[in-house]
């Protein structure tokens, strides 16, 4: 594995592995201290162009929990705002010594173009509206701490599947791991052309809480605006895990979100606070997958003492 | 006096393909027949295909104001190189062409350079902004004939109705870029399953069909000469076929590009593949190849978009639009559709001079007209590689294609010849 | 390819490294075996279930891996790693590392950096079924179920039944 971009091409051999391994660093975080001398010497650069402030933490106590130094590159205080262009500003963090970039981007595939322009293993922290696999990787480990595995779960994603990252990723990751998936969401915000998803449709939450996990996605308020639902309330009502809702799911049943939450919208405060609601599980998930995939990708070179 | 002798070529006809040799001299056909002779310079055409030379209503050579992309000299260069004589020019330069000094200059810089015949396009709107006519008489009385605001489309229906009805008086053809922003806005590539797949804003087809619909009936209305840039949609051929079945005046060109390439493409996120309008699903491929093999689909028309390398060495969703295509459009032609040599000459050459009113373009051959053609060889294997445009943004480098260009005569001089163009 | 030890030759050396254990520390209640992946883990069981035998004392074993600790290119690159896992707190206890082969010492260099990671033992002793000689840091093991000279162009292979479904240990010329 030379990068970690998508997870439409990586097979459930690989994904079961990488699974395994943040198992182990869940181990390592639960350590007195947590931290261990793996990536000594490595340095990892965080591009972020677009503004993150959870995943970029995420990534950053994930390269130090393995001995790695980082660099942090945001744009608004770089030269990208002085006009230099992506590519290079990625051959500069190169010739810094960067040994791999995590990057996160606003415009679709922009990391398959840094990982040819500068050869270094690149990590996709979110492109576009395209992929965010580290975000999938955390969230299957979740699922699978809780169920053991994914094999056959009922997985119900609600929310603007269209314009999500997340979704995306989580869909094939999922789809790849043996579980059965349903989108909820109003045709607007569901993707124009599902044709070879493996997915099958619901227009209301309603309809879709016969299921293990409900993964409820962020709703930006601003879509509104954008005229693709006609008001939030309008949303709640069809889409919203309330209480009332979340009482009629199973006993074993689980509530995700990739976060940050809008309460009250997509989720009601008393689910987001339940402990069937495994949100800050996936925060803490979030870390050992990150430190799983840098040592698997940068991990793998020993250097003669 | 100055000879040239083509023999052992394949001359394309109305009629048919035959064996016969011509003779030019001093810039015109001056013999066609079998086993002729001259004391100049011969070219021996080992069985390919002589035909009129090709005409290209629909390129942009970004002179004036964009000369980094693209000049007026290294656009005639890769237009000899791709068998064309003859190159209509877009007006979305900077200036627009929207009076008449501008299309003298255009007409005088191609002159100057000698290659191929450069013909302006003229804008619709002043400064092709959608809000006011531009210097159409003027823009007439200089030589346009063809009209348009390509890059956008004329979106205000009364104004493009006004505009209608004057070329309609004056003969001008409007030509339309077929895009209602309200529904491409922020798109970056077809809507559909390929684009759902990578997350990114989508072009639907309706975008471009909506305005063939609307043109077609305000075409209806004014009686003018109405031409669809571009065609790429299954629908828009479908309103183009029914337009001339009624018996408007309507005619339509599809690019290169969109014979051969679909939306799959796209997956890779190349810039190398983005342009206006996007590749679209395979039905549409398949809809356009038959639109140009049947006739609804009148020309071939390549949309040379040339941008810098550094312009298109940036995330998909940040690159210009457009892709070069002079080069490798009779190639990519020869390989996508399959048109017997007399309609690949028409849709390449006959057709498009005729609608670009080029007299002496697109002429089958024979004794005394200006001497304009292209040998082709259709069976030639090769894979694009350098160009001789400024830029490189073409999907078709490193690709396999059929057929290529041996040489092109324009004006009765060898403009390209064996790989090298002669200037 | 000769084979050196047999499988009850193993268990003899086994046991009697055991009775050391037992001997050196005055019996075993606060030893804590930790089995480095791959073959010290079921040795450290049979050690563990030794003990059991003689002084019916349940010693816990713990699993290590070295992987996120290696600078040792004997060790096979690799970014797979195996459970760590210790059932009680390494802190204040007689840890008693247990490998297969000691060779050049840079496992057991790793070893004791991941452990010191996971507590403080009151100390470290380092038990293995086979020292082969050609050290290349300070290190010697308490506990030897045999010292076999090699050369370093030798190559020892060591079976066990719970990893290999085979037991045995062999030395060859390396290719």
């Amino acid at each position: 594995m030379k990068h970690f971009l998508n997870t439409d091409d990586v097979t459930r051999e690989d994904l079961e592995s990488l699974l395994d391994l943040s198992d182990e660093f869940v181990e390592v975080l639960a350590r007195p201290i947590p931290k261990v001398p793996a990536l000594r010497g490595k340095t990892v650069a965080m591009l972020f162009f677009e503004a993150s402030t959870r995943t970029r933490l995420s990534f950053e106590r994930a390269a130090k929990a393995l001995s790695a130094d980082t660099m942090s590159f945001s744009p608004s205080t770089s030269s990208l705002s002085k006009g230099e262009s992506l590519k290079d500003t990625a051959l500069t963090i190169k010739a810094m010594g960067a040994d791999a970039l995590v990057v996160r981007h606003q415009s679709t595939g922009a990391q398959w173009r840094i990982a040819d322009w500068t050869g270094l293993p690149v990590l996709n922290a979110g492109d576009g509206a395209h992929q965010h696999p580290t975000q999938a990787l955390l969230d299957a480990l979740t699922i699978r701490q809780h169920f053991g595995s994914l094999d056959g779960l009922r997985i119900a994603i609600v929310g603007d599947i269209r314009h999500s990252r997340v979704a995306r990723s989580d869909i094939s990751a999922f789809s790849t791991l043996g579980a059965d998936l349903t989108l909820v969401a109003p045709s607007t915000l569901l993707p124009v052309d599902l044709e070879g998803w493996p997915v099958k449709v619901a227009g209301s939450i309603d309809d879709a809480l016969d299921v293990d996990v409900v993964y409820l996605l962020r709703i930006q308020a601003e879509r509104g605006g954008a005229s693709v639902f006609p008001s939030l309330p309008e949303y709640v009502s069809r889409f919203g895990m309330t209480r009332e809702r979340f009482g009629r799911l199973a006993e074993n049943a689980i509530v995700m979100h990739p976060g940050p939450m809008n309460r009250g919208v997509e989720i009601a405060p008393e689910v987001a606070d339940h402990p069937r609601a495994r949100i800050l599980e996936q925060v803490s998930n979030g870390v050992a997958v990150r430190m799983a995939i840098l040592f698997r990708l940068l991990g793998g070179e020993v250097h003669d003492a | 006096m100055h000879e040239i002798l083509i023999t052992n070529g394949k001359l394309v006809t109305a009629d048919g393909v035959i064996q016969k040799d011509i003779r030019i001299e001093n810039g015109s056909v001056k013999e066609i027949g079998i086993d002729l002779k001259t004391s100049g310079e011969t070219i021996d055409c080992g069985g390919s295909l002589v035909g009129p030379g090709f005409v290209d209503i629909h390129v942009h050579f970004r002179e004036p104001g964009q000369e980094w992309k693209e000049d007026i000299g290294s656009g005639s260069a890769a237009a000899a190189a791709g068998g064309f004589t003859a190159v209509v020019v877009m007006p979305n330069t900077e200036p627009a062409v929207d009076a008449g000094h501008l299309a003298r200059f255009v007409i005088d810089r191609g002159r100057e350079e000698g290659l191929v015949e450069v013909v302006p396009a003229g804008a619709i709107t002043m400064g092709r902004e959608g809000k006011k006519l531009a210097h159409l008489d003027q823009l007439w009385a200089a030589g346009v004939r063809i009209f348009t605001d390509d890059g956008d489309s004329v979106e205000d229906a009364g104004l493009l109705r006004r505009a209608m009805e004057y070329l309609a008086e004056i003969g001008g053809l409007v030509a339309q870029h077929p895009e209602d922003r309200g529904l491409t806005r922020d798109g970056h590539m077809h809507e559909g399953s390929v684009s759902s797949r990578l997350g990114m804003a989508g072009i639907p087809a309706i975008g471009e069909e909506a305005v063939v619909a609307r043109d077609l009936a305000l075409a209806r209305l004014t009686g003018v000469r109405y031409h669809v840039q571009h065609v790429s949609t299954a629908g828009a051929v479908e309103l183009v076929g029914k337009a001339k079945a009624e018996g408007l005046a309507v005619t339509a060109e599809v690019t290169p590009h969109h014979l051969m390439l679909d939306h799959g493409e796209v997956e890779r996120m190349n810039p190398d593949v983005k342009m206006y309008p996007p590749l679209r699903r395979p039905a549409d491929v398949e809809a356009v190849r038959a639109g140009l093999v049947d006739g609804t689909i009148d020309v071939v028309a390549t949309d040379h978009a040339p941008h810098a390398a550094h312009e298109k060495d940036v995330p998909f969703e940040e690159a210009p639009r457009g892709i070069i295509g002079l080069e490798t459009s009779a190639a990519v032609v020869n390989t996508s559709v399959e048109l017997g040599p007399v309609e690949f000459f028409q849709r390449m050459s006959v057709a498009p001079a005729h609608i670009a009113g080029l007299h002496e373009h697109g002429r089958w051959l024979e004794p005394g007209g200006l001497a304009n053609l292209v040998v082709f060889d259709p069976s030639a294997a090769w894979k694009p590689e350098v160009f001789e445009s400024r830029a490189e943004n073409s999907p078709f480098i490193g690709r396999s294609l059929q057929g290529r260009v041996v040489a092109t005569i324009y004006n009765g001089r060898v403009t390209y010849r064996d790989g090298k163009v002669h200037r | 390819m000769t084979q050196v030890m047999e499988s009850e030759e193993i268990e003899r050396a086994l046991r009697r490294v055991a009775h050391e254990i037992l001997e050196r520390n005055k019996g075993a209640e606060t030893v804590l075996l930790v089995g480095i992946h791959t073959r010290g883990v079921p040795l450290a069981e049979r050690l563990s279930r030794a003990i059991d035998e003689y002084e019916n004392v349940k010693v816990p074993v713990g699993t290590l891996d070295i992987g996120l600790y290696r600078d040792d290119l004997d060790h096979r690159p690799t970014t797979e790693l195996d459970a760590t896992f210790m059932p009680e707190d390494p802190t204040g206890r007689i840890v008693v590392l247990v490998d297969d082969v000691l060779y050049t010492g840079r496992t057991i260099r790793a070893a004791l950096d991941a452990l010191a990671d996971l507590g403080r033992p009151q100390a470290v002793q380092l038990a293995v079924l086979v020292d082969r000689g050609h050290r290349q840091l300070p290190i010697r093991a308490d506990y030897v179920g045999k010292n076999l000279p090699t050369s370093s162009s030798e190559r020892v292979t060591v079976r066990l039944q719970e990893t290999d479904d085979k037991e045995g240990i062999w030395i060859e010329e390396r290719a």
